[in-house]
């Protein structure tokens, strides 16, 4: 039997007045139960495709269903099977996170006796019992975010839509959240839609990702596919004596093409992979020249955004624009 | 933590709006700032110009015995230009905010989201009518049409805040700015000093203002309140005075609906 994909799109585009098109035919499809990371700087698309995905921006042109359900004609549907946390936590400061937890409950249908249990279950999941009854306002902004995720659940959603969650939160709230999300994929077979900025959230958490620029999907697969696409691993070794720095080259070149870095390190590609790691220290004591510092590095998902763009991902962006009225 | 199953079926249309109502209410009650400050403006305005221009009283045919008793329809009618802003600024945060789309992925009817979220100005509206008609009393303002005309005035007061309050969604929910809405205000200020708020139509000398004040439907809305102050039970100056309040927000909801439509662009 085929499986029916959670997101479904085909030929997805998006146009502005007087703007460009934000979204520019794209084409993506996310199983069920899957983490897809949406890749890409400010300005890219990423949050014009969610809104139209999350049936709050009708589509100029092109097809998509979510949860089976076409995001044009059955908008009611759609929005009945996913939740979502859209960019910047939009709460309301003056409520207090159990009241926004009951109001979400209640709009979303849940039957009186289930709104107070769900409230309490969801603020225990996202650890902010303890500050239920306190107004948002004083909220720090991981707080926030796991708010925004838990009313994101109040009606327990088979598709989760995450517009740049963890933007603007320190190390240890968006490993929680990181945490979380990861659970509600695996565990709970949730379909998890997360659109991101940062390089190691989509290598960390995503099952698979998208890389879109300028309104295109340039690179799609599994985070481990896409670096084995750009090639071999990288070694990058420092000479104890700056000086030592030509004969470092000269002895490196037959492994791969080098480049030099400041301060006489050298840089060497290895296509053989990390095999030839050992080799290449082999012949640098042979050559009783002394290492300081040895750095193997892998291809990341910035390397792949380089390679398909040609731009590093941090400050390819321009400021998004937010979408305006059709 | 074992997840519980959980049944959902949307919620009815008075519920939906109860629900926002709740909110906006709760809301406004927290921000007493924003409750008492421009409650406490139009009763420095009423207590300045009630004494001041006491002596505007010996003109031939003002139809009250003292200014203050003419004035206190005044700081109904104020309270409810800021109550139109208000309302329509918390509309515009909501969607400056974007916890206006938080409420569009729910299964909110737009009716419900419109009429939900003036919940707020609904309470500033009875509130600051009832504070400013026992104002009015404690400073010796005699309500001719006696306790049952004091409800009627509370009434017709909070209809016209409504209807304007309708007016601050509609700005809103067309522009989606706060400074939009803001800048509505001085506007509708022009409008209350350009009707018989300050002086009876018959009195007015200047042809052009007495011109406009009769065409300014605000005349209509003071004077409706005042007849019930000064006069008693005036069935012509009721008449007109819940008429205008009852067109003004049936045209200004209705296109306030209709901007929520348009605004609710949810497919």
């Amino acid at each position: 039997m085929t499986q029916v994909n959670s997101i479904q799109v085909t030929g997805l585009v998006r146009e502005f007045r007087k703007g460009p098109r934000a979204v520019d035919g794209i084409n993506l499809s996310v199983a069920p139960g899957e983490i897809y990371g949406f890749l890409g700087p400010n300005g890219a698309g990423k949050s014009t495709t969610v809104l139209m995905l999350t049936t709050l921006l009708p589509p100029t042109s092109g097809t998509a269903t979510v949860g089976g359900f076409d995001i044009v004609k059955q908008g009611s549907e759609v929005r009945a099977s996913i939740g979502a946390a859209l960019q910047e936590a939009a709460l309301d400061q003056i409520l207090t996170g159990r009241e926004h937890l009951l109001l979400q409950a209640t709009l979303q249908g849940l039957g009186r006796a289930d709104r107070n249990r769900r409230a309490d279950e969801l603020l225990e999941r996202v650890g902010l019992t303890e500050a239920a009854n306190r107004r948002v306002g004083g909220y720090s902004g991981g707080m926030k975010r796991r708010l925004d995720l838990a009313l994101a659940l109040v009606h327990s959603p088979r598709i989760l839509f995450l517009d740049e969650p963890t933007t603007g939160l320190d190390v240890q709230s968006r490993t929680a959240l990181w945490d979380e999300v990861a659970r509600l994929a695996h565990e709970e077979g949730m379909t998890v839609f997360l659109t991101t900025q940062y390089l190691e959230e989509a290598d960390v958490l995503a099952d698979r990702v998208g890389i879109i620029d300028h309104g295109n999907i340039v690179a799609e697969g599994t985070p481990a596919q896409l670096k084995a696409e750009i090639g071999s691993p990288s070694v990058e070794l420092t000479p104890v004596d700056v000086a030592e720095g030509d004969r470092l080259a000269e002895l490196l070149a037959g492994f791969g093409e080098s480049r030099r870095d400041g301060r006489g390190s050298v840089t060497v590609q290895l296509p053989g992979g990390e095999s030839q790691l050992a080799e290449i220290i082999r012949v640098l004591d042979q050559a009783d020249l002394h290492i300081e510092l040895l750095q193997l590095h892998q291809p990341s998902l910035d390397d792949v955004f380089l390679a398909k763009t040609g731009r590093k991902l941090e400050g390819a962006g321009e400021d998004e624009e937010a979408p305006v009225a059709p | 933590m074992s997840a519980v199953a959980i049944t959902v079926s949307p919620p009815g249309l008075l519920e939906q709006v109860a629900a926002v109502a709740r909110r906006s209410a709760t809301r406004t009650l927290r921000q007493r700032a924003l409750l008492i400050f421009p409650m406490l403006f139009p009763l420095i305005l009423f207590a300045i110009n009630g004494s001041a221009l006491n002596a505007a009283t010996k003109i031939p045919g003002f139809p009250a015995p003292t200014y203050r008793d003419f004035l206190l329809a005044f700081p109904f009618m104020q309270g409810a230009l800021f109550i139109a802003v208000t309302a329509g600024v918390d509309i515009a945060r909501d969607i400056e905010s974007g916890y206006f789309n938080r409420l569009a992925l729910t299964p909110l009817r737009g009716e419900a989201m419109l009429i939900g979220q003036l919940g707020g100005a609904f309470v500033t509206a009875i509130s600051q009518s009832i504070v400013y008609l026992l104002v009015g009393i404690a400073t010796g303002v005699p309500i001719k049409s006696g306790v049952p005309g004091a409800f009627v005035l509370l009434i017709l007061a909070t209809l016209i805040a409504f209807a304007f309050a309708n007016i601050g969604a509609l700005l809103a929910l067309r522009t989606g700015t706060g400074e939009a809405v803001q800048a509505l205000f001085p506007l509708l200020f022009v409008t209350l000093f350009l009707s018989s708020s300050s002086l009876p139509r018959n009195l007015i000398k200047a042809t052009w203002f007495r011109d406009i004040a009769t065409y300014n439907p605000v005349s209509y809305l003071v004077e409706g309140m005042r007849s019930l102050i000064i006069k008693g039970w005036d069935g012509q100056a009721l008449y007109l005075g819940f008429g205008f309040a009852i067109v003004i927000g049936a045209i200004a909801l209705t296109l306030a609906s209709r901007a929520m439509r348009t605004r609710l662009v949810r497919t």
